[in-house]
């Protein structure tokens, strides 16, 4: 193992050894209680039937094998709708999604951050309210505005409202209020920048880790979309209802189904990884150097 | 523009003044604009039809009936179930919330002082759990009721049990299997924002501390980090209310619906129940609006308790 070292050298306030300790144990602890159930899965999905059935269980496969996953590959193959289109429907959505809800409230929230106007403090308290108001009960209303608007089996009806959506909105804000200074945005208008490249140019540069944070959120959000209840045509389906499928099968799925738990687990992650080398990478840079 | 006329002379000036103040501002609004737009018509708007609908019978195929307040009077006079779900929901809320919350903040100030590789290690297995969309169905491989269970063939195996328990269906064992699975995901969105909050913090800022006096890490944090955090803590705070006491999906997968005897049975469920099971929108409206009223009370309350940070 890897000896966790802090980082010392620089540091500012002394910090005591026993403290580390301490804080070396709970890290250790937290880690092993989060590892151990997702170990178990991954072993899962590479464990052959039998050893999915053994008594006592165990935690690691014995013998590796590939099965599951070939046996998922060639259920997906027969598959009706072509698997390719189920992956084709779940990008659309996500990459459409994601960029339209990004944007939108990275406008708003600028403005809500920075501006001062009659009803934004109302905008803020609604957007804040509207997070604790059960999504059940919204479903109806939400049904009939989709059919006015014709939007009944077209991705749409999922994209359009996850731009509203004020999670996202609400992160922003809070990001540019404690990481953008006001004094660069008057040094901005002062050197004649439009609204909108300060928001462009000055703003989103800052509040970069904001915005990526928020892209793992909508991913993670719009990625588990099955489509509900706006989604009836199946080639318009997404890979989460189709792998939710061919999992459906009984027991006999049971290492199929292993390994789509696995195929769905990794996807979220590399994205998470990739996006956070981003964070990472910005922090180094310029995050802090302000 | 005949209105305005017959308005009084101060009325008018507050008006004019109101739409020049409109027409000053009008780069904010059309900033706003996209976002208001759909955020109104797909949340606001159907949250107050709800709300209305809460105040009648209304069951999706005849017009909604005026009860007035008919719905909430059955939910607390009437509705044992309801009253179970209360309790159960506030239990479930009151450890899960604060729990969740503390071990989003505690693990992301832990990991911030970490070196950046250990660092993005770390933050990738606390969150992955939380982002890793059914991977929590694996504790119910864990708690399996059968002797393949993970947890059952271990205890036999080493005969302290002499049957498998049926950890997701006996009450005894239910709601504590939940709470730990739900624990178990609970470092999510707030854990990624506190991180990134931590790391925006200017490094300055401490050392100006240290000649300020401030000895050891608690003072750090305390005078510190967490006045500087106070923006993000509520954005936390608000997910960790709304995820405690909105609880359905997970509770539902885990140990079905209902539960045995109503065990894990939450004020969502019980929404969830009415809403799409028995299409009783009206009493649904109703619950959700209860809820929502509790949500409310709860944030005012932690917005207080927050306001005191670095006095």
């Amino acid at each position: 193992m890897a000896r966790i070292k802090f980082q010392m050298g620089k540091r500012r306030i002394s910090r005591s050894t026993g403290g580390d300790l301490v804080i070396l144990l709970m890290l250790v602890l937290g880690a092993s209680f989060m590892a151990l159930p997702m170990i178990f899965a991954i072993s899962n999905a590479f464990k052959p039937l039998n050893e999915l059935f053994l008594f006592p269980p165990r935690l690691f496969v014995r013998n590796p094998t590939l099965n599951n996953f070939r046996d998922l590959f060639i259920l997906m193959a027969k598959s009706w709708v072509p698997m390719s289109r189920y992956i084709f429907n779940s990008l659309f959505i996500v990459v459409m999604g994601m960029i339209g809800n990004v944007f939108f409230a990275s406008l708003a929230a600028y403005a809500l951050s920075k501006h001062k106007f009659p009803g934004a403090n109302v905008f803020m308290t609604m957007i804040v309210f509207s997070l604790m108001f059960a999504k059940e009960v919204t479903n109806i209303p939400n049904y009939i505005t989709i059919a006015y608007l014709g939007m009944i089996d077209t991705y749409w009806a999922v994209i359009i409202p996850s731009w509203g959506s004020t999670l996202g909105l609400y992160l922003m804000k809070k990001f540019m209020d404690s990481m953008v200074d006001d004094s660069m945005i008057e040094a901005s208008k002062i050197d004649g920048a439009s609204e909108f490249r300060i928001f462009w140019n000055v703003v989103m540069p800052i509040v970069k880790p904001a915005w990526l944070t928020m892209i793992i959120l909508v991913f993670q959000e719009l990625w588990r979309t099955t489509g509900g209840n706006f989604i009836y045509a199946e080639h318009l389906k997404t890979l989460p209802y189709a792998l939710n499928q061919i999992v459906a099968g009984g027991v006999a799925r049971q290492g199929v189904g292993a390994a789509t738990t696995l195929l769905m687990m990794v996807i979220p992650i590399i994205v998470f990884v990739f996006n956070q080398s981003k964070i990472v990478e910005t922090m180094g840079t310029s995050g802090l150097a302000n | 523009m005949n209105n305005i006329s017959i308005l009084p002379k101060g009325e008018l000036n507050r008006f004019q003044r109101f739409v020049n103040e409109v027409k000053r501002n009008r780069v904010s609004y059309l900033f706003i604009a996209p976002f208001g737009v759909i955020f109104f018509i797909f949340t606001v708007l159907p949250v107050l039809i709800s709300m209305g609908l809460s105040f009648t019978y209304f069951n999706m195929l005849q017009p909604p009936k005026w009860v007035g307040w008919q719905n909430y009077i059955r939910l607390f006079l009437e509705d044992e179930v309801f009253l179970l779900a209360v309790k159960n929901t506030l239990l479930y809320a009151a450890i899960t919330g604060p729990l969740s919350y503390l071990a989003c903040f505690i693990f992301a100030w832990l990991i911030n002082e970490l070196r950046p590789r250990v660092r993005a290690f770390l933050t990738l297995l606390f969150y992955a759990p939380s982002i890793s969309g059914n991977a929590y169905m694996i504790w119910t491989l864990i708690f399996n009721g059968d002797t393949y269970g993970l947890i059952n063939g271990q205890l036999l195996y080493w005969g302290i049990i002499d049957k498998p328990v049926q950890w997701l269906i006996d009450p005894r064992y239910m709601m504590t299997i939940v709470i730990i699975v739900v624990l178990w995901m609970s470092l999510g969105t707030s854990f990624l924002v506190f991180i990134a909050g931590l790391q925006g913090i200017d490094e300055r800022l401490y050392e100006a501390g240290a000649i300020d006096g401030i000895r050891n890490r608690w003072q750090e944090l305390w005078y510190l980090t967490l006045p500087e955090m106070r923006g993000y803590l509520m954005f936390g705070a608000i997910i960790a209310i709304t995820n405690s006491f909105a609880a359905a999906n997970e509770i539902t997968r885990l140990v079905g619906f209902p539960s045995t005897d109503y065990a894990c049975h939450t004020i969502m469920q019980h929404l969830h129940d009415y809403g799409t099971i028995r299409f009783e929108m009206g009493y649904a409206s109703s619950i959700a609006v209860v809820l929502f009223l509790t949500m409310v009370l709860t944030q005012r309350v932690v917005q207080k308790l927050l306001d005191k940070i670095g006095e």
